[in-house]
């Protein structure tokens, strides 16, 4: 009888079973090479996420247990003039950065896709910026602005026009601040484009130029759609980038953000109330409504995106 | 006849010639402003004070000194803060190589139901801006009586980043699967399969990761802020600020020592520049 039977499920029951065998190692297989990062994952990034948002419900500063304050934190927040300055001059430095950045590095990209001789020389060249740590290129860039003796002013006195404070003015500190940023972060930028650059189908441009098109159609009509997943892909990062800019303007301001809270960026603000005021609480909800904004911004640009980002397979995202 | 046809030829080939100017024109002058920020530089590196302060400046320091170079190296331990970077550097290069090829391999070459949550929940991590985990980080470490050591800033390495962990497991992906289905015929175990058989092949991989990793430690800046707060535990970029605020006029001193951190990174850069380069186009969307 149990020869029987078992000659009946013979077949079918050792293979179910060693392939639950097979799974189940494999499980285990897996588990154990992702174990340190599923434990950094919790350790690092979902423990702290969460205690963030406990903190900001809270007052917090190390010494005494954190009291409980409900949304007050927010509240506050929301009619800080500092909180407001800080987005302000994020969201400026933003809009300034993100469409530069992307805008010369595809250009540049386009201009060393020419194949000119050399083109490596000046690929090392545009990127050489990038290697600089960005505690070097902030005190270079201070030196290089000097309104006094700086080589911008005198550039600019050469064709007899007098030259901005740059870091010094108002007016004029964000745009500088975006410039020296652009100088270090565009040969990055460049290098992925031009890979792409390089990845658009010849066949495709010489269709393009056979039909009659000159070399600006064919820019705006082949290279550019077969661009945007890079540029969609340049603008997410752009903005996570952005909303962490912080050693630049540490470094120029020595902490303050000045002139007049000018550079006071918004990790510079959290940076300060969590480290000078020891405000744990405020700085963690100050965190929250930074994600929210991140959020927010990454959502506009992804619901936009399947009407601007061209995929080659033909398929939408 | 031969005539007719040599005329629009030698037109298109002058055409062609212009245009082939106007872009090494375009590209020259952009160099040069790429580039000049870094002559100035070296050039006020080299210089006296009095030199500094010209205007209109000169740009060849006449005469050369190397006067600035001795007192950026003297006033502050610069030694001893190159030491200290060298040792974040070094332990944390370690680290993200050890941890992210490790669980690059488990993201990429052995199949399990979870891995897919597992990758796309290592890529949203990515959006995650770092002033969210900061502060309770902080705490944390504070607790643990870490701050004031290298232990907050190199400890994490060890369980992965993710986007070392990313960039490695699209190239992994890229490794032919019967490659560990061969070696599993032949009985080896996985890890043995990982040690000698996917860590040899992904090697140029792995000096991108460590480079960039390198890159990122020697230049990293809010880390050692937060957590290196006695002046013996400084690294260079740190102790560079501090010599701002302190020295906030020596312009020369500051940039002979900003030279002096630059020129490693550039050294070793010019040193693995293909593998450089190619790591940072993977890291494009390409994957």
């Amino acid at each position: 009888m149990a020869e029987l039977i078992a000659s009946h499920d013979q077949v079918a029951v050792p293979r179910h079973r060693a392939s639950l065998r097979a799974r189940s190692r494999s499980v285990r297989t897996g588990l154990l090479f992702c174990s340190p990062w599923i434990v950094g994952i919790l350790a690092f990034i979902v423990y702290p996420t969460v205690m963030s948002f406990y903190y900001s419900l809270t007052e917090y500063d190390l010494l005494q247990v954190p009291t409980f304050v409900g949304l007050g934190n927010y509240q506050q927040l929301a009619s800080d003039p500092k909180m407001l300055t800080a987005i302000y001059n994020t969201l400026y430095y933003m809009a300034l950065w993100i469409p530069l950045n992307i805008g010369l590095s595809i250009s540049v990209a386009l201009l060393l896709n020419l194949k000119v001789r050399g083109m490596a020389m000046y690929r090392t060249l545009f990127y050489l910026p990038v290697l600089v740590p960005a505690v070097a290129t902030s005190l270079l860039w201070v030196w290089f602005l000097n309104p006094q003796y700086g080589v911008a002013n005198w550039v600019l006195s050469l064709v007899n026009i007098p030259g901005p404070g740059w870091l010094a003015s108002t007016v004029w500190s964000k745009p500088s601040v975006v410039l020296i940023s652009l100088w270090g972060s565009i040969g990055n930028t460049m290098l992925i484009f031009l890979a792409s650059v390089q990845d658009v189908p010849k066949d495709l441009q010489d269709a393009a130029e056979v039909d009659g098109a000159n070399a600006w159609q064919r820019f705006w009509a082949v290279t550019l759609p077969m661009l945007t997943p890079v540029i969609f892909f340049e603008l997410i990062i752009g903005i996570i980038a952005g909303i962490q800019f912080f050693t630049i303007p540490y470094v120029i301001t020595g902490g303050t953000g000045n002139p007049a809270d000018s550079l006071t960026v918004f990790g510079l603000i959290l940076y300060r109330a969590a480290f000078f005021d020891f405000k744990m609480g405020y700085a963690s909800a100050m965190a929250w409504a930074a994600t929210v904004l991140i959020f927010v911004l990454t959502f506009v640009v992804f619901r936009t995106s399947n009407r601007w980002v061209y995929y080659q397979s033909g398929e939408t995202r | 006849m031969s005539l007719a046809i040599a005329v629009p030829r030698r037109r298109q080939d002058l055409r062609r010639t212009a245009r082939r100017l106007l872009t090494h024109l375009l590209l020259i002058l952009l160099g040069i402003v790429f580039l000049v920020p870094f002559i100035w530089l070296l050039s006020t590196s080299l210089k006296t004070d009095p030199q500094i302060f010209l205007f209109p400046p000169r740009w060849i320091p006449a005469p050369f000194t190397l006067l600035q170079y001795h007192l950026a190296l003297t006033t502050i331990p610069f030694f001893v803060y190159t030491r200290n970077s060298l040792i974040f550097c070094g332990f944390t290069v370690v680290g993200v190589v050890l941890s992210c090829s490790t669980v690059a391999y488990g993201l990429a070459r052995v199949r399990w139901p979870g891995r897919d949550v597992l990758f796309l929940f290592t890529l949203a991590t990515m959006l995650l801006p770092f002033e969210v985990t900061l502060v309770p980080l902080f705490i944390v470490f504070r607790t643990l009586g870490w701050v004031g050591t290298f232990l907050p800033i190199i400890v994490p390495t060890y369980f992965g980043s993710a986007f070392y962990i990313f960039l490695l497991r699209q190239f992994m992906m890229t490794l032919p699967m019967e490659l560990s289905d061969a070696a599993r015929i032949d009985g080896a175990s996985e890890f043995r399969i990982f040690w000698s058989i996917a860590l040899p092949l992904i090697r140029p991989a792995l000096a991108v990761v460590a480079l960039l990793q390198f890159l990122g430690a020697w230049g990293d800046f809010l880390g050692p802020l937060i957590y290196l707060t006695d002046q013996k535990t400084y690294t260079i970029s740190l102790g560079l600020q501090q010599y701002n605020t302190q020295y906030g006029t020596e312009w020369g001193q500051l940039m002979a020592a900003s030279t002096l951190l630059t020129l490693p990174v550039i050294v070793l850069f010019f040193f693995t520049q293909r593998t450089f380069i190619q790591g940072i186009t993977l890291t494009g969307i390409k994957g």
